[in-house]
């Protein structure tokens, strides 16, 4: 993630505005990895997040002298790209338990993580093995809408907590709940499959019921 | 009093963000000196969080950026910013 740069920004839009068009191209080129990955994590098709994303360009360009500078720029983005997410999931019809409005912060359940003492550590160059990347993408996909868009945004855009709920319409607090069932899933997904990325060592299993 | 697994794991997450008190902090890690159990889970945790966070994971579509700027390209010669197009 390319770390936001207020002044660089606020720059760049009051030239825009007087007439320098082609500065739009520099504006916006450190959020499209997040306008992308917010959109493919609502619309989970890369085609169709592709196209929602030059879509949100155009719309922030179209839009650009509205930007009040009271938030973030990117997260100013970032709400646009979510309406034309769920702009796109209300024409497909998608149900509404699996979409970001749905309301299931309120669900309780313990969860038991799976406790895998044999892969307490996997090397980053093990990403090198594409199957590894797949095994982490697939997790991630699987999880329900409402986590899955705060892992994108958190954990793999590395946004804060606080403009992670700018970004989604959201209490910083569904944030932290949401962050962490969702880490507690994959971590119960992944732990019993990554075993064969860790480095070999003593004592392998510890399996805890 | 000790504070017990199920405990812990439900403060991992903010646990690895550092976003529990001091208070809490220290009994989670006088927990963990002598729970292998929870340190195993607290550690593949962040493992997960380390290994999704590396760009390798999550990569945007082969010329993704070229069509996104060459779309923009397009537009921005119609369009003026925060104005309709101009017609006829």
């Amino acid at each position: 993630m390319t770390p936001p740069n207020p002044e660089f920004e606020a720059d760049c839009i009051r030239r825009i505005l007087v007439g320098e068009k082609h500065l739009f191209h520099d504006l916006i080129r450190p959020c499209e990895r997040s306008i992308y990955f917010l959109l493919f994590s609502l619309l989970r098709n890369e085609a169709e997040a592709e196209d929602a994303a030059q879509e949100t360009a155009i719309k922030v360009y179209l839009n650009l002298k509205n930007f009040r500078g009271d938030s973030q720029f990117r997260t100013w983005v970032l709400s646009i790209a979510r309406n034309e997410g769920l702009g796109r999931l209300r024409k497909a019809g998608t149900r509404r338990e699996d979409s970001l409005d749905a309301e299931t912060d309120e669900q309780t359940g313990d969860y038991t993580p799976a406790v895998l003492t044999s892969w307490r550590e996997i090397p980053s160059e093990s990403l090198e093995r594409q199957q590894l990347g797949a095994l982490l993408r697939k997790a991630i996909e699987g999880l329900p809408a409402i986590y899955r868009n705060v892992v994108l945004l958190r954990d793999i855009e590395e946004m804060d907590i606080r403009e992670t709920a700018a970004a989604l319409d959201i209490t910083e607090g569904a944030v932290k709940v949401r962050l962490h069932r969702a880490r507690a899933l994959l971590q119960r997904d992944l732990a019993p499959k990554l075993g064969e990325y860790a480095p070999r060592r003593k004592g392998l299993f510890g399996w805890f019921k | 009093m000790r504070i017990d697994c199920k405990h812990v794991w439900q403060h991992i997450s903010a646990y690895i963000d550092g976003e529990v008190d001091a208070s809490l902090r220290a009994e989670i890690d006088r927990h963990l000196e002598t729970c292998e159990i929870c340190s195993a889970v607290l550690d593949s945790t962040r493992n997960v969080v380390v290994l999704i966070a590396d760009d390798r994971v999550f990569e945007l579509p082969a010329g993704f950026s070229e069509r996104l700027h060459a779309r923009l390209d397009r537009e921005l010669d119609l369009a003026e910013p925060s104005r309709p197009p101009v017609s006829g």
